[in-house]
């Protein structure tokens, strides 16, 4: 909703057939409705996010349908399956290759946490290691109603984003970063496991 | 098909100076293999694919498999002389085998519709000596299959066309199949941790602080 309007107002001259907006909501309403994902998938739960683009559930009816095959006219980054180690460094290359302002759903239990493979050697422990991840959801894999309702969630993220003023969109603050470093392939383990500035392992504590 | 036995006692008749040795398999498989020494392996490999009689042609699996240094203890009854006397007495012999990898080769025929054959080869020992000769010169097949092994196990295949890691990345220098392999230490938080990730748990988190005494209370 705009600031700066009163609501009962805005109402008010809706009824009379004028219609009050702010920029920043008509730049989030068309932002929001035309997200397009970047087509690509690492496991089972791509079969999943190719069902919820299909006829049957129809990601387009929520404006995301138009999978593009590049990062650089892609919004979305909807990571589908598991991320292995020898992965890693690609889906974070894609992700800086992403123009701003740019979002991640993090799917299923592989790319939230490693899922069933998370003791692996070779499997990243949650893709949130190296990239921000807006939005996650569990399942494995997760149903396309699902999906959905990530996406919706997203849109209700990107709706409440202001342009200005302390709270502004990331993506609109040149101090926060866009890209993030890619991690090497080292003797062990990837060098460093996880990107110490947005990662924080979970810590327990005993009462 | 005719039996291990017989396709033993032919393949070193055409391979001169090959030794094979029949392995049984004690599993509920119930499975026999042919071990053949290294040196000769690619020609019997070769007899046992070009033979009219038995035409394995087709290699469907290659898989690796780590023996780790192992020793056997067993009681056995010794006679000895104490103060005079004649008496059974009992003792613990230690036997060692020393540790070794093997690849087993699994034939078919397709053009006879028998199989299958399952080969093996051992290598000398887990270090430097695990090399074997490569049989892809001879099943195209085995090639990523002796690629995959050499990832996981670190057989080196002799004669290979293009030995490099295939699952892993090049600059990786573990080989995460072999049982002494130990993943990096990179263990967090888990609500319901269990088996091996229990114990890692266990390095990882300070024992429950004693309060009141009541931990040290056993269960009647």
């Amino acid at each position: 909703m705009s600031e700066g309007v009163d609501e009962g107002l805005r109402s008010e001259l809706q009824k009379q057939g004028i219609w009050v907006t702010s920029t920043q909501e008509l730049y989030n309403w068309s932002r929001r409705n035309s997200i397009w994902p970047l087509q690509f998938g690492l496991a089972c739960c791509a079969i999943e996010m190719i069902a919820t683009a299909a006829s049957k559930y129809d990601l387009a009816r929520f404006g995301g349908e138009v999978f593009r095959p590049s990062p650089r006219q892609a919004d979305l980054m909807i990571v589908a399956g598991t991320v292995t180690k020898k992965m890693a460094p690609q889906i974070v290359r894609l992700y800086n290759q992403m123009p701003d302002p740019k979002y991640v759903i993090s799917m299923g239990a592989c790319a939230i946490s490693g899922g069933p493979f998370k003791q692996g050697y070779n499997v990243l422990k949650g893709v949130d290691r190296f990239i921000p991840v807006d939005v996650y959801i569990p399942g494995c894999p997760p149903r396309p109603e699902a999906l959905l309702h990530a996406f919706m969630e997203l849109q209700r993220k990107i709706d409440g984003q202001k342009l200005t003023g302390a709270g502004k969109s990331d993506h609109l603050d040149a101090s926060k970063p866009s890209e993030f470093p890619v991690p090497a392939f080292g003797a062990h383990d990837l060098e460093p496991p996880s990107n110490p500035d947005l990662f924080h392992p979970p810590e327990f504590q005993r009462s | 098909m005719e039996s291990l036995e017989e396709i033993k006692a032919r393949a070193e008749l055409a391979v001169p100076g090959a030794r094979i040795e029949i392995i049984l398999n004690p599993s509920p498989a119930q499975q026999p293999s042919l071990l053949l020494d290294n040196a000769h392996a690619p020609a019997v490999a070769r007899f046992l694919r070009d033979d009219p009689a038995l035409r394995l042609d087709h290699c469907s699996n290659v898989t690796g498999v780590d023996w780790l240094e192992r020793t056997i203890s067993k009681k056995v009854k010794v006679k000895t002389v104490v103060e005079g006397e004649e008496k059974e007495i009992d003792e613990t012999q230690v036997e060692s085998f020393p540790g070794y990898l093997e690849a087993v080769y699994h034939l078919y025929s397709m053009t006879l519709k028998h199989g299958p054959v399952i080969i093996r080869l051992r290598t000398a020992d887990r270090g430097d000596g695990a090399r074997l000769p490569s049989l892809t010169t001879i099943y195209r097949s085995a090639e990523f299959q002796e690629r995959e092994i050499y990832d996981l196990y670190g057989i080196h295949f002799e004669g290979h066309p293009d030995l490099r890691r295939i699952l892993m990345w090049d600059e990786f220098t573990d080989h995460p199949m072999r049982k002494d392999y130990r993943e990096p230490d990179d263990y967090e938080y888990e609500p319901t941790p269990h088996d091996d990730v229990l114990e890692k748990a266990k390095q990882h988190s300070q024992p429950r602080p004693s309060i009141d005494g009541a931990e040290s209370i056993t269960p009647a």
